[in-house]
């Protein structure tokens, strides 16, 4: 028998992502057991992260190691409180999605549906190795191993447009990837002789022997940021619209959960274990990227606005958000850091409950643009009374959680004496207001148009999900103090032991 | 009683030599098949038998006729020499294993005897260029590899592999020449040609001025052979021409055979002091081989021919194994040897996936490929997998070798060469991937992608295998860059440039 402690878990957390792909792959002709097999080990696996995060949060850290991979470069895992609420997000999305998922691609009739799921599971077990990396190194490879496995879901309906998607998704993706990130994890390494995550980082020691200045130290900080090509920074946030060719299930679960978030995610552990926050702060090198961010959150809703396409709008709206998070790893205060760590977990939660709804409008009423909803909402109200409490959370509107988050970045740019930031925050959320409200409420209170409506919401399997999520993200907006408190030791506070 | 075991250095040699005259004697197309086959599988499990010895008991050194050297040939087998013939081997035999019906498909019956009497005699001369530890008769071999590979290149279906063959010939044999002009230089000066006999009486600090013209004619000879740009204008065309079993075997050995001996010529016989000190070899490496990483890579971007692609690839992929020889250090060179045998498996595996696209839509030009992946899935999934080790994504095997290179280049303050290296494996990205999304994503398959179907199991079966392989050692890296580390101490044990003056390159504890 395999013992229940937090290193078997942590593997077997990888393990069950990996056997669902064998599952969907051997049952592949079987739609039923197929799924079955799919929602089973979503559902465990879930489990399995609610039982190692009650470890963790109690301060635990749990370790797993295959051993040296390559001479100094461990494949090593150790799960800390920012890994952990991720993995929790991710793990627990996941099982909403396939429901969903298996609703929408049924109901739309889609093609190679066995490829399209056993890819989804691929990509999940990436993002749990992401999100229990113990070192660059091992970050990287789950990395890479996201972007392989997601292509084939990107360019799923296999027409020039998907070719033209999935080339600027691989592209830009890999490119960045190996140009970049990886130059700077062997800089790193080189730097420090090691690639751990460690807390209060690991760059430190070099900096005080001058063997990097503050200004390298700044370059280095730009190759991780756009080296990390998931995280979608403008100009490098090409790939994202581009990627939104895929089903509306991918986009939802890779492009609001799991394939951004390992982007953001990784810039806020680089952010805090291996620069560390302190040396961040003292030596100004990632002001630049305050700026950078503060710019792409502004034109991301900028560019939201004009778009008609509501997924292409989602995915603009996205690209801001995430800017959010790089934002809180930028200002590098203990308030900003843990909110961008929350705002992880709310934006997750809000954005996928949105893209699930664009994928049940599309499903019920066979509608893409935004102008073509006017009045949708009387045939679809539970789509569209979802969609307005999503957007509320990622507005940051009380009772939404995202408002917290929002808090405590706007917290941190005081912190730093950042007001213009400050002030770029409060007109974004104008401009979330501008982009995202309107929808909702046009569809419940326009008429509709001349044709007659014969439009019924999508199926159960779809609705059902996305209601779910959207109380979820009401609920975050109660719970934010624990996830407030569990995320406080990644910038040295020590958990409460009770 | 003889024993067996201490025999196996000249069985590996022997075997295969007469094999060959027996296929041209016996004629017809199956014998000669299952004879070379099974002579090919003997030679690769006699390579494991020495790699093991090797492994527990140290250096062979076997004395043919047992005519001590200097005077008489001795053979070689070390930790380098070993790993090659290794997979030298391995990659022969199984590529014969899946080319059968390529080979029947490309090649004219009446010639297939002399097709595996020639494949015989090229994998003789090729390990006999690994085990011999004497110069001349390194020679020897070179010339056996290189006059049956110019025959079994002229064996393919066009009228254009003739001259391809000619036109390698031609350079071939000047690249040979100035290989043995070197060594009858380093004679005239040593008296000998055992090779850790001349680099016992080779002065290399205050020898005369002759040493510096043998090391160039040698270098520049094996430049040739090595398609190292901008010598390596053969290539594409032999590449390209020559029957798709063929092009798997010579580009997944042969070239790396000669930066074997080069290895060999500049650690070995030259002191790399001398090499590198003395004499300019690791700025002409590094030189040389980013610019020829840089030009072959586009020039591959923009081919129609996938051979020919794959041809320009490897040019660019010689250069990533000379970086790790120019960069001069221990782990370089362990990332250099590491690298000879991924590249070996990943070209060995994407030109077996050629083979298999040439044999159902009977061409090699993309545009015959559109759509392919509709009738042929199994074919162009292999053909995805191999192209991620091709570009280096992490677990697969490309991966491992660019790691260890870039971590060495950094460990000798060679950023600038690290940084150029990532961006021009971004070329890789291009390359690889325009092949595939012509296989999935062509609106419009073309006409004998439509009719065709999948490729034989008997090929597939091996080919899965290589490419298997490919993934394998991207995951388990003691065994390739184990042994690739043990080979590069024992020819390189202290770095010639000093390392970066930081922590100690060992990571973490």
């Amino acid at each position: 028998m395999i013992e229940w402690t937090g290193s078997n878990a942590i593997w077997i957390a990888m393990a069950l992502p990996l056997l669902a792909v064998f599952w969907v792959f051997l049952f592949g002709n079987v739609p039923n057991l197929r799924e079955a097999g799919s929602i089973v080990v979503s559902i465990v696996l879930f489990c399995v992260n609610v039982s190692l995060s009650k470890l963790v949060f109690r301060g635990g850290r749990p370790e797993f190691s295959f051993g040296e991979m390559l001479p100094g470069f461990e494949l090593n895992f150790v799960v800390e409180p920012l890994g952990m609420v991720f993995a929790l997000v991710a793990s627990g999305l996941w099982v909403l999605t396939t429901i969903y998922a298996i609703g929408y691609m049924r109901g739309h009739h889609e093609s190679n549906q066995t490829r399209f799921f056993a890819c989804f599971a691929a990509a999940i077990f990436a993002a749990m190795a992401a999100a229990f990396a113990g070192n660059l190194f091992t970050l990287f490879i789950a990395y890479e191993i996201m972007t392989v496995s997601t292509y084939p879901l990107v360019t799923h309906h296999g027409d020039a447009k998907a070719k033209a998607g999935g080339r600027m998704y691989l592209g830009i993706l890999l490119s960045t990837s190996i140009a970049f990130f990886m130059f700077a994890i062997v800089w790193t390494w080189q730097l420090a002789g090691t690639t751990d995550f460690r807390e209060g980082g690991i760059l430190s020691q070099a900096f005080e022997e001058n063997r990097i200045s503050s200004v390298l130290l700044a370059v280095l900080l730009g190759l991780f940021a756009y080296g990390i090509g998931k995280a979608a920074l403008m100009p490098i946030h090409r790939w994202l619209p581009a990627a939104m060719v895929a089903p509306t299930p991918v986009s939802a679960l890779l492009h609001a959960v799991a394939v951004v978030k390992v982007g953001v995610f990784s810039v806020l552990k680089v952010a805090v274990y291996i620069f560390g926050i302190d040396l961040l702060a003292d030596t100004g090198a990632s002001e630049w990227l305050c700026y950078v961010a503060g710019a792409t959150i502004l034109l991301g809703s900028l560019v939201a606005m004009t778009k008609d396409n509501l997924k292409a709008r989602l995915a603009y709206s996205t690209v801001s958000q995430l800017a959010y998070i790089t934002l809180g790893a930028a200002l590098a205060t203990p308030a900003s850091v843990v909110g961008g760590g929350m705002h992880i977990a709310m934006h997750a939660v809000g954005k996928i409950t949105l893209f699930f709804c664009a994928g049940a409008i599309y499903v019920g009423a066979h509608k893409t643009d935004i102008s073509d909803m006017r009045g949708l909402g009387r045939a679809m109200p539970f789509t569209f009374g979802a969609f307005l409490l999503a957007a509320i959370s990622i507005i940051g509107l009380p009772p939404g959680g995202g408002s917290w988050s929002k808090w405590f970045l706007a917290v941190g740019t005081v912190d730093r004496g950042m007001y213009f930031l400050t002030a770029t925050l409060m007109v974004s959320s104008l401009l979330n207001i501008a982009y995202l409200v309107p929808i909702p409420v046009r569809a419940f209170l326009t008429p509709a148009g001349q044709e007659p409506m014969k439009i019924n919401e999508a199926p159960l399997m779809c609705v059902v999900p996305l209601c779910i999520t959207a109380v979820g993200s009401v609920l975050l907006f109660f719970f934010a103090n624990e996830i407030y408190s569990v995320l406080e030791p990644i910038v040295g506070v020590q958990p409460d032991p009770s | 009683m003889i024993d067996i075991y201490s025999q196996l250095p000249i069985l590996l040699i022997a075997i295969p030599l007469f094999a060959a005259p027996v296929c041209v004697l016996l004629g017809g197309r199956w014998l000669t098949y299952l004879l070379s086959v099974v002579v090919c599988g003997t030679t690769f499990a006699i390579s494991i038998g020495l790699m093991q010895q090797v492994i527990k008991y140290g250096p062979i050194h076997y004395e043919i006729g047992n005519w001590k050297p200097p005077y008489g040939i001795e053979y070689v087998v070390d930790g380098l020499s070993g790993f090659v013939m290794m997979f030298v081997s391995a990659l022969a035999a199984i590529v014969l294993l899946y080319g059968k019906p390529s080979i029947d498909a490309e090649i004219p019956r009446s010639k297939h005897y002399l097709f595996y009497a020639s494949y015989l005699l090229c994998m003789t001369g090729l390990l006999g260029m690994c085990i011999t530890g004497d110069l001349f008769n390194v020679f020897v071999f070179l010339e056996i590899s290189s006059l049956s590979s110019y025959a079994l290149i002229s064996l393919g279906r066009t009228r254009r592999a003739p001259l391809a063959a000619l036109q390698y010939l031609i350079l071939g044999t000047i690249g040979a020449t100035f290989f043995l002009i070197g060594i009858g230089l380093l004679y005239q000066m040593t008296g000998t040609l055992n090779m850790s006999d001349i680099a016992n009486r080779l002065d290399t600090e205050t020898g005369p001025r002759t040493l510096l013209v043998a090391f160039g004619f040698m270098t520049v000879g094996l430049f040739v052979k090595m398609a190292v740009f901008p010598l390596h204008s053969w290539l594409p065309n032999a590449y390209t021409y020559a029957p798709s079993v063929v092009t798997a075997f010579v580009a997944a050995t042969a070239t790396k055979v000669s930066v074997y001996a080069f290895i060999r010529l500049v650690f070995g016989i030259f002191k790399p002091e001398f090499a590198f000190e003395q004499m300019p070899l690791g700025t002409l490496l590094l030189t040389l081989s980013l610019v020829g990483i840089f030009i072959a890579s586009t020039a591959a971007i923009f081919q129609d021919d996938v051979k020919r692609l794959l041809a320009y690839s490897s040019i660019a992929q010689i250069g990533y194994m000379l970086l790790g020889i120019g960069m001069a250090t221990t782990d370089s060179l362990t990332a250099g040897i590491v690298h000879m045998f991924n590249h070996a498996l990943i070209k060995g595996g994407l030109f077996m996936v050629v083979g298999c696209f040439v044999l159902r839509l009977g061409s090699s030009r993309l545009s015959d490929w559109r759509g392919a992946a509709k009738t042929m899935p199994l074919t162009s999934l292999a053909w995805a997998i191999g192209g991620l080790g091709l570009i280096g994504v992490p677990m697969t095997a490309g991966f491992v070798s660019k790691w260890l290179l870039l971590t060495s280049a950094f460990e000798s303050n060679h950023q600038l060469v690290a940084g150029m290296m990532l961006v021009s494996s971004l070329l890789a990205v291009v390359y690889v991937w325009r092949v595939v999304e012509t296989l999935y994503f062509s609106e419009q398959p073309s006409a004998a992608a439509k009719e065709a179907s999948e490729a034989p199991v008997w090929m597939l079966v091996p080919m899965y295998a290589v490419i298997f392989a490919v993934l394998v050692f991207g995951v388990w890296t003691q065994f390739s860059a184990g042994l690739a580390a043990e080979a590069a101490q024992s020819l390189l044990p202290l770095d010639l440039v000093p390392t970066a003056p930081t922590v100690s390159p060992g990571g973490t504890p």
